[in-house]
């Protein structure tokens, strides 16, 4: 299992809740794909509610990371060859 | 009956959410006891402040069996490790109803969404997915959710 902490991240999205996380990446991002809660993103399981939108921008992911406390954080974080994994899975 | 090997006994997973809301600790220990005494093996899963309040107040373990890491439960389902029977989520906010969905879609356990708290109403509007709701206005009294439970009886079933 992935964790958040070992991770170079930026916080596009803080307290959010599981549809302004969804309505944030479709408005703000061209590119973007949904993905079923427990799909992993860089081996974390994502969660929230089907649809889960997960955004893509160059070799950056933006994704929803919920905390049972805090509510719902959209994590901008670069990794190119996830990227490219889940740009492959919009063909 | 002797001779023959034992079916596994039924399992729980109670998901804990935070322990913000006084009710979630005394609901949760309720349950625990419910199901044990229908022969039902419950596992609690939390973030850290959640479980380390159960486990302070059961420090003998005359409730409590296993307890995890959230975290590491989501992930053991996903990538199906282990699964359970049913599974309980405890939701008073937003990220509750996230986990419930999520357990709903990862998991092939019975769901129940024990829903409580001051805005209980507006939390139960979201559960659009498949799930049995238990809920009531229950902030830091725990009698109305514990009657709520009392009517659904899910260690019974």
């Amino acid at each position: 299992m992935g964790c958040v902490e070992s991770m170079n991240y930026e916080i596009v999205l803080k307290g959010a809740s599981f549809k302004e996380s969804r309505e944030y990446i479709r408005a703000h991002f061209k590119e973007f794909l949904d993905v079923q809660p427990g799909f992993k993103i860089l081996d974390i399981p994502v969660i929230g509610l089907p649809p889960v939108a997960v955004g893509l921008e160059g070799d950056f992911i933006i994704f929803p990371y919920t905390k049972p406390c805090h509510g719902t954080f959209l994590l901008r974080v670069e990794d190119a060859e996830e990227a490219a994994r889940l740009r492959a899975l919009k063909k | 009956m002797e001779g023959e090997p034992a079916a596994n006994p039924a399992t729980a997973l109670l998901v804990l959410g935070c322990p913000q809301v006084p009710v979630q600790t005394s609901i949760a220990l309720y349950l625990i006891n419910r199901l044990k005494k229908a022969g039902i093996t419950p596992v609690v899963a939390g973030n850290k402040a959640a479980n380390t309040l159960l486990v302070v107040a059961d420090p003998d373990r005359h409730y409590l069996g296993e307890v995890m890491d959230l975290d590491r439960a989501v992930a053991q389902i996903a990538d199906r490790k282990r699964d359970f029977d049913s599974c309980f989520v405890f939701i008073h906010n937003d990220a509750g109803v996230s986990y419930a969905a999520t357990m709903g879609a990862i998991s092939k356990a019975k769901l129940y969404g024990i829903v409580y708290g001051e805005h209980f109403e507006e939390q139960v509007k979201k559960i659009e997915f498949s799930c049995t709701i238990i809920a009531a206005k229950a902030v830091h009294n725990p009698l109305p959710l514990k009657k709520a439970l009392d009517e659904v009886k899910p260690w019974a079933v």
